[in-house]
């Protein structure tokens, strides 16, 4: 196989991997919602924590996405 | 044909300078960013030109953006996060206002460049290994070592632990880098197809305004991308100071 072909595809399952994040955030913000909806009084506090969950969550797609960079641009 | 939504990000050299055989071009990034800073300090000091003890409508903003910091800083590091109110304070001013400079039409987004978030990350984990060596000198290794621990785990704990506070400054730099450089391909891969569906004609070149809303939508979004990114990394700035500051 073409090395350029085999980067394409390697950097396209990499982006798999963002998927993953993408249900660890949706699973934060939703808890958060009906967290919030229940107690809305208690919402203002959350939210801090809320941003640092999802940026801890963020941070595991932002390595599958560092991947995808490297399969594309990292020349041996 | 259209340009390719990558043309955004292009540093060109707006003043070639060579500094014994080193390439110190003012770019046009380099000039943004002296806007920004101009802006930015110019606009803080412009806003308190008259401050007094009752706001006028400039001055609740700067109070705004000033009570939120410090109060960010105050709920994640404490009493000892008053000396690094300035550091963090600044940085979240420039991030803030460098990812809304990007918004602008023609803009150039800094903070879309790796080389300028990973400095920001990289200079967050130096002071954090600075301060905490220097506040608790080798103690401050007891950070990879959570309390209560069973021993037989220890090995593992330090492992994970290690991996994760070098991995740290990694992650901060690029979740900044990547958020905004996929935010505005997606504008950019948006315009792009308003135009080539109207130049098609027909009727795909009667529905070309289905992009055109989405667009809208994206701006918006990348609006809320811009101020919550600058949050964030505001906000991991003060955690990982905390660790520095107060250990575990």
């Amino acid at each position: 196989m073409d090395v350029d072909a085999a980067r394409y595809i390697a950097a396209g399952l990499a982006t798999i991997g963002i998927g993953g994040a993408g249900i660890g955030v949706g699973i934060i913000f939703g808890n958060f919602l009906s967290g919030a909806l229940r107690n809305p009084s208690a919402a203002d506090q959350l939210f801090a924590r809320v941003i640092f969950g999802f940026a801890v969550t963020e941070a595991l797609g932002i390595f599958s996405f560092l991947i995808a960079l490297l399969a594309l641009f990292y020349k041996i | 044909m259209a340009a390719s939504p990558l043309d955004q990000f292009k540093i060109t050299s707006k003043m070639d300078l060579t500094v014994s055989s080193i390439d110190a071009s003012l770019t046009n990034a380099a000039l943004w960013m002296i806007g920004i800073v101009a802006i930015t300090t110019v606009g803080l000091m412009w806003a308190m030109r008259r401050a007094s003890i009752v706001p006028g409508r400039s001055q609740s903003i700067v109070e705004l953006l000033y009570e939120f910091v410090a109060g960010m800083v105050r709920d994640n590091i404490g009493a000892g996060g008053r000396p690094f109110f300035p550091f963090v304070f600044s940085l979240f001013m420039f991030i803030l206002i460098a990812n809304l400079a990007g918004m602008l039409p023609y803009g150039f987004t800094v903070t879309s460049h790796i080389a300028v978030t990973m400095s920001f990350a990289l200079t967050v984990f130096l002071i954090v290994i600075g301060v905490g060596i220097a506040k608790h000198g080798l103690h401050f290794f007891s950070l990879f070592l959570p309390e209560g621990t069973p021993w037989y785990l220890a090995w593992l704990i330090v492992a994970i632990e290690v991996i994760s506070f070098f991995s740290r400054p990694i992650t901060h730099g690029v979740r900044l880098f990547a958020n905004m450089t996929a935010g505005h391909i997606l504008m950019k891969v948006f315009a792009g197809f308003i135009i080539s569906m109207a130049a098609t004609g027909g009727a795909v070149a009667f529905i070309s305004w289905l992009p055109f809303v989405a667009n809208v939508a994206v701006t918006a979004l990348e609006m809320l991308v811009a101020g919550v990114q600058a949050y964030v990394f505001a906000l991991l700035t003060c955690v990982y100071l905390n660790d520095a500051v107060n250990l575990h």
